[in-house]
């Protein structure tokens, strides 16, 4: 289906990879003057008065849930928060069953975070509430990417021809994906770095160079995306030791002094510092890390604005064809 | 049946049938045509190809000019000159009139009147049915409300709605003193109690009627075109 004027973004956020450069520009735009909101001293519009929105997290986060959580509440929507534990999920209900059940209560939107990859999409064809996904596994994070491609173009500009590179566990990132997709459509060069067990073996042909050394990528990149090194990796087997991964890939300030020019910091956050990010870089004059999470409330609410009343008729969904 | 939808559709009965009954035209309020009984009502409908509007100019440059100084002078005259006033545009166009209206009357008076941008995209009241997404503008007003003496001005007043939903967006920001309204068109048709303390010209404009504000920052002219769908 083309997307008209009136569904820009049709009913669900699922991901970037099926997003046009104009329906991610549109999405951006929106967020630009909706930052404002978040500096009155009311930090509330009555768009969304009414509708009900629930964050079903199947998996920890702080950052994201409550980021949505303030983008909802901006907007006047009523959220309601449910976590696997502390709830039939643990007793062992199916995810649409949970989802269901939910919409028989008469909810407009759910926003999800899943460990499986695809459940976000799963739920969407299932269910009639438009569907945001907030990550699924290691395949996609969109709300992420959105708010490190509005951050990227706040500073730099027009993100054509700009050289983004993303650091460290790109294998098992729904971050990294996010980026490299939502990067590539508005015409940026894109390139990863990190240790080869820790990068998948087909990342060519997702149009991306590789660099072996972090130093490489620090004299070609306008700006560094740095993952979050997740710490099990090493029980794994994918690392030798952290002390090492430091050594070898991480950001520190002796090598961002040598860069050739101005560099720019993301990290989607939580923090390792000392891993894969030393602490003088995180809060030094390169990091963009706080303006991310600033920005990551805006893009929310540009996302839940654009998606609210996009929805199918109520026979569409039933057919499941939605 | 003819009458209800003259004014943008082209299924239409011949005029002669409804004789010399002549719509009452009023922006806002459907025209009642009640056809002579004793005369033939030919009851089948036919298709007249869509004639293009008619424009007519209501302002144009010069006119426009005038009749923004003159407003720039009532606001200066009901507020009893420039102290604790503030200028807040609608956007689009609405802006660019308050920016307009500031600078006569830091010419006037010598005043610097602050000026703010007001979108009011996020608090209209028909989100849930209107089909494309709005475009969302910039909100920015310039420091505290408080106890201010705030003018809204917009290019165009019609239903009001956009009146409303920017004094409830004001309301976010403090609670002014009190609150005026300066408009450079006043089509008529309210849909709420909404009235403007300043007016830069009164247009009757027919059911489907339309009046386009250009000016020159977003179009590259000033002028005020009133459109009408011809009928005949």
């Amino acid at each position: 289906m083309t997307p008209t004027a009136s569904s820009v973004l049709g009913k669900d956020l699922l991901g970037l990879e099926h997003l046009s450069a104009e329906q991610i520009n549109v999405i951006l735009d929106t967020a630009g003057p909706l930052k404002e909101i978040s500096e009155r001293a009311i930090k509330k519009v009555p768009t969304l008065r009414g509708a009900t929105v629930v964050n079903l997290f199947f998996e920890a986060s702080t950052r994201t849930r409550i980021s949505f959580e303030f983008a909802e509440k901006r907007l006047s929507a009523d959220t309601v928060n449910v976590a696997s534990s502390g709830s039939s999920i643990s007793k062992g209900e199916t995810l649409v069953d949970t989802a269901r059940n939910l919409e028989a209560m008469r909810i407009d939107m759910v926003v999800i975070r899943h460990h499986a990859s695809g459940a976000a999409k799963f739920l969407a064809e299932r269910i009639e509430s438009n569907v945001i996904n907030a990550g699924d596994g290691t395949h996609e994070h969109p709300t992420q990417g959105l708010l490190d491609l509005l951050t990227l173009r706040d500073k730099l500009g027009d993100l054509r021809g700009k050289r983004i590179c993303i650091c460290g566990d790109v294998l098992h990132s729904r971050v990294a994906r996010s980026n490299i997709w939502g990067l590539t459509k508005l015409g940026a060069e894109v390139a990863v770095c990190g240790p080869r067990s820790l990068l998948p073996n087909a990342i060519g042909e997702m149009g991306v160079q590789v660099f072996d050394r972090i130093e490489q990528a620090i004299e070609w990149a306008d700006a560094l995306n740095v993952l979050r090194l997740q710490l099990e990796r090493m029980q794994a087997g994918y690392i030798p030791s952290l002390r090492e991964y430091n050594r070898v890939f991480g950001v520190t300030s002796e090598r961002l002094d040598r860069a050739p020019r101005d560099i720019l910091i993301l990290h989607p956050g939580p923090m390792n510092r000392g891993v894969e990010i030393d602490s003088d870089v995180a809060d030094g004059p390169h990091s963009v890390i706080l303006d991310q999470v600033t920005n990551g409330v805006a893009v929310r609410m540009a996302v839940l604005y654009l998606l609210a009343g996009n929805k199918p008729t109520l026979a569409t969904a039933a057919r499941g064809d939605a | 049946m003819w009458c209800r939808a003259w004014g943008n559709c082209r299924l239409s009965l011949p005029l002669a049938a409804t004789r010399d009954v002549k719509p009452e035209v009023k922006a806002g309020v459907k025209p009642e045509v009640v056809p002579d009984a004793s005369f033939p009502v030919r009851r089948q409908a036919y298709f007249i190809p869509e004639m293009p509007p008619t424009s007519s100019i209501v302002l144009s440059a010069k006119s426009l000019e005038r009749t923004v100084s003159r407003m720039a002078d009532e606001i200066l005259e009901r507020n009893d000159g420039a102290e604790g006033l503030i200028l807040v545009g609608i956007q689009r166009r609405g802006v660019q009139i308050a920016a307009r209206i500031a600078q006569l009357i830091k010419d006037r008076d010598g005043a610097t009147v602050p000026l703010g941008a007001l979108d009011i995209t996020l608090y209209r009241d028909d989100l849930q049915t209107v089909g494309p997404r709005p475009v969302v503008g910039r909100t920015d007003l310039p420091g505290d409300l408080e106890g201010k003496r705030v003018v809204i001005v917009d290019d165009v007043l019609f239903t009001g709605r956009t009146i409303r939903a920017a004094l409830d967006e004001l309301a976010d920001f403090g609670r002014p003193a009190r609150v005026g309204l300066a408009v450079l068109i006043d089509r008529g048709g309210r849909e709420l109690p909404i009235q403007p303390d300043v007016v830069g010209k009164h247009v009757e404009v027919p059911l489907g009627g339309r009046v386009d504000v250009f000016i020159s920052e977003l179009d590259g002219r000033d002028e005020v075109v009133l459109n009408v769908m011809e009928r005949t």
